[in-house]
């Protein structure tokens, strides 16, 4: 079965951002697909590589990262809701006059036809958030 | 837009939040807005205090935040005109339909007629129109 996965809400904050990652892990551990990770609202905090644990708790943003490169997941942010919260990569950055970008690697930035798309394609579109 | 394939599927937008507070209701309307480009049969579904996004006389100057309410007006130049708000929902504010701002569309299929959009239904009946979509935003 192919999935789509919604991320609503923002990392450390709430358990949506683990609760999605975990699924996401559970849906390719049983074999089945994810079309794309689409992160919405505060849920585009899940792709700041400036996120900085502690050492003993889990590092929530690198986990995405790293997942998206072993298992080659779509994630992305949504750029209308990246931008209000200050989350860019090196183009958006430049086009916003900004001194840095902070997107972490195997995310990528786009737009909300990205969501819409995914829930088209996929047979479920599975939401986290409140 | 990026899908070519003609899939035609029915997309509900459940909104549940308050408008102003937290930006749930003002992100899930651009959501909506984006959505209406790709040819879907789109619902939206407003329960708990979401029914207050669609209240009349929304003024927000004391906020100091964007009154974007008069948007939903527009939803119907989009031609998403199935917007079902829970009775329970409004009951539960002491709110009706006369509290709500008169959202239409005009139809097509009726020498553009203009008709109401809005369609208040019991909790049962959310139920069943929720049953019958193939993918639902909770926002």
């Amino acid at each position: 079965m192919k999935f789509g996965i919604l991320v609503n809400e923002g990392p450390y904050t709430h358990q949506a951002a683990d609760t999605a990652y975990q699924f996401a892990l559970a849906v390719i551990n049983k074999g089945h697909e994810i079309t794309r990770v689409f992160f919405y609202h505060d849920g585009v905090n899940n792709g700041t590589r400036l996120t900085t644990p502690p050492q003993d708790d889990r590092n929530i943003v690198s986990r995405w990262s790293e997942f998206a490169n072993t298992h080659n997941i779509d994630l992305v942010i949504c750029v209308a809701a990246a931008q209000r919260r200050g989350i860019c990569d090196s183009g958006e950055s430049k086009r916003n006059g900004k001194d840095t970008d902070n997107i972490a690697p195997g995310f990528r930035i786009s737009g909300l036809g990205q969501l819409i798309e995914a829930s088209i394609l996929s047979d479920r579109l599975v939401v986290f958030g409140d | 837009m990026s899908d070519k394939g003609g899939t035609v599927k029915k997309l509900m937008y459940i909104n549940r939040k308050a408008p102003y507070g937290t930006i749930y209701a003002l992100e899930s309307l651009e959501v909506v807005l984006i959505g209406a480009a790709f040819d879907q049969n789109i619902s939206l579904a407003f329960i708990d205090d979401g029914v207050y996004q669609l209240a009349k006389g929304q003024n927000t100057e004391a906020l100091g935040v964007k009154n974007f309410s008069p948007t939903y007006k527009a939803l119907g130049d989009y031609d998403i005109n199935k917007i079902y708000v829970e009775k329970e929902s409004l009951q539960a504010r002491g709110l009706n339909q006369d509290d709500l701002m008169a959202l239409t569309y005009e139809d097509e299929d009726d020498d553009w007629a203009e008709k109401n959009s809005i369609h208040i239904v019991s909790t049962k009946e959310m139920s069943d129109i929720l049953e019958q979509q193939d993918v639902v935003f909770s926002f």
